[in-house]
């Protein structure tokens, strides 16, 4: 149970931070990618803050011999630079600027029902569900065709 | 529309968002990243690995209300674009962070910490794209 509370109460750390920070905001976050036009540097703060608390805890943490609540670091072990990575990421990008949202930003703010957030969230989650229906059809041809 | 540069609040929401990240993985071992948590509540390994991500969410979800208990007013939410370009980029955020493993969260605060050339090649990529996007639509085809 102390488990699920800490869990909960990080959740709710991440969702203050985005909340906060604009990256749930559209309107701010497109800014921030239109150096030609109204750029808000706002969101640089935010990555560059994020990014530096995460790699210096990260140092601390994983120093340890495992984390308080489970066996051991579940680390994404994966290194090498595929077709995958490439084009989801380019993919996702282009996602990303046409909607202002990216997944991080959007799942605090689902709990406002607002409709364009709800629309948002239903296309990605149908986004989610095709490309796993792809991956997993793409994976099976391979394995029949080898 | 323009908003403001909020040094203050991104600083602050900033750490906030890195302090989550450094507790998950002192807790539970695991990365903050918001493709992976939510793509694991439809394919739990088993009932504990599905409890910590719901939990998660719900910790997440009352961020708004706790907005509102703070300030008087829910989280400010502008969608300067159009509803189509809404749902063609909630179709193209699922496929692409599906495929490409990660978002923001994941591959561009979490990974990035861990020097990981996978999430370094992956954030280059999606915030050239982003930038790229939002120069099309805004300034040669909504010019």
């Amino acid at each position: 149970m102390t488990r699920l509370i800490a869990t909960y109460a990080i959740g709710l750390i991440f969702g203050a931070g985005i909340v906060l920070s604009g990256m749930a905001n559209p309107a701010k976050v497109l800014n921030f990618f239109d150096f030609a036009g109204t750029w808000d540097p706002s969101l640089l703060l935010v990555m560059v803050t994020a990014l530096a608390v995460t790699f210096a805890g990260y140092r601390l943490v994983l120093r340890r011999p495992g984390p308080m609540f489970e066996t051991g670091f579940a680390l994404p072990s994966g290194t090498r630079i595929d077709r995958p990575l490439v084009l989801g990421s380019a993919t996702f990008g282009v996602g990303w600027g046409l909607s202002g949202f990216c997944p991080g930003g959007l799942l605090p703010v689902i709990s406002t029902f607002r409709g364009e957030v709800l629309w948002f969230t239903a296309a990605m989650l149908a986004g989610i569900a095709i490309a796993r229906l792809a991956r997993r059809s793409l994976t099976l041809g391979l394995a029949q065709a080898t | 529309m323009m908003t403001g540069f909020t040094p203050l609040a991104a600083t602050a929401g900033g750490a906030l968002i890195g302090l989550a990240s450094v507790l998950l993985m002192a807790t539970l071992g695991r990365v903050m990243g918001a493709t992976g948590i939510l793509a694991g509540v439809f394919a739990p390994s088993g009932p504990r690995d599905l409890d910590w991500r719901l939990a998660l969410l719900a910790g997440m979800m009352t961020a708004p209300f706790l907005w509102l208990a703070a300030t008087g007013a829910m989280p400010v939410i502008d969608v300067p674009v159009s509803r189509a370009s809404m749902v063609i980029g909630g179709l193209l955020v699922g496929i692409g962070v599906t495929f490409g493993s990660g978002c923001t969260s994941g591959h561009g605060v979490c990974g990035m910490a861990r020097l990981s050339p996978r999430s370094i090649t992956a954030t280059a990529i999606f915030m050239a794209f982003t930038a790229l996007t939002v120069f099309v639509t805004r300034h040669l085809i909504g010019a």
